[in-house]
């Protein structure tokens, strides 16, 4: 069982949010981008193993949502960080492949 | 065409009986009577909304999260950072309305959408802690926090009243029969013989 920290609510169990996948992929303009870089923001995404960045939702309480980084390796979840917010550093945090 | 206004019902009717029975021993269970519910939003750091909402509710919204605020019979319930539940008398939704009228904000009426059940009793934390993983301990717990969490999976607002004896457990209707029973099942070691 993850516990992760809700910005505003504090500490609670994972079962208590939604996962939404990885964060900071940005929408490019649907007009400007060919059928390779529309499948790219559609389907491919980093899936490294270390330090992940990603999207949570915390479903069963204040309903908001947040970023998240956490080790694939071990789940120790490293930061907690608004949306839209920058991905914060952290020790073996540098983003791999994608 | 009009219609008369529907008499509130509640959806606990049912468990009428089995509540009337639940009024002993070391945790009683009782539900709390139809009031009116606002679900409020607007923008904390829109000082003159926050001041114009805190005078007609005669308390101060709520800001740190998983706090309540109390005025007479009202009760305003911190929901996020931007949203509040306001339980009260009826009247409240056009009064905030004017009060608001011009500014960023939002006001929908929820009074049919839940149920308050109000667990008390010496008992009382430990028949919650067999259905909630958040540490209710007082030291953790205190008089006044108020929780969005889940409690035997259902979501549920859980909001210890101020004098600390009473956990308010505010439920979906859909969730409120199952939750009630859950409870009532929950609480049968602590009740006389
Ligand atoms: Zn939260």
């Amino acid at each position: 069982m993850l516990w992760i920290d809700c910005p505003w609510c504090g500490a609670r169990p994972e079962t208590e949010y939604r996962y939404g996948g990885e964060a900071h992929i940005a929408r490019p303009d649907p007009a400007a981008t060919d059928d390779a870089g529309w499948a790219d923001y559609l389907f491919m995404r980093t899936n490294p193993k270390g330090v992940h960045a990603e999207r949570w939702m915390h479903r069963e309480g204040c309903r908001r949502w947040f970023n998240v980084l956490r080790s694939t390796v071990n789940n120790e979840v490293l930061a907690v960080y608004p949306m839209g917010a920058p991905r914060p550093d952290v020790p073996g945090g540098e983003a791999e492949g994608g | 065409m009009a219609e008369a206004p529907a008499t509130p019902r509640s959806p606990l009717a049912g468990l009428a009986g089995a509540l009337a029975g639940a009024q002993a021993g070391g945790v009683t269970l009782t539900e709390r009577p139809a009031r009116a519910r606002l679900n409020l939003r607007l923008d904390p750091e829109d000082e003159e909304a926050l001041a114009a909402a805190a005078a007609v509710l005669g308390a101060a919204l709520p800001l740190a999260p998983n706090t309540a605020a109390s005025a007479g019979d009202r009760t305003v319930l911190w929901l996020g950072p931007d949203e509040w539940l306001v339980t009260g008398p009826a009247a409240e939704a056009d009064m905030l309305t004017g009060a608001l009228a011009g500014r960023h904000h939002a006001i929908t009426d929820v009074s049919a959408m839940y149920a308050t059940l109000a667990l008390s009793g010496a008992n009382a934390r430990e028949v919650l802690m067999k259905g909630c993983r958040l540490d209710l301990h007082p030291r953790a717990f205190a008089a006044g926090t108020c929780v969005q969490t889940a409690l035997a999976r259902a979501q549920v607002i859980l909001h210890r009243s101020g004098n600390g004896q009473t956990y308010e457990i505010t439920v979906r209707n859909s969730f409120s029969v199952y939750l009630a029973t859950w409870l009532l099942d929950a609480m049968a070691e602590y009740r006389p013989a």
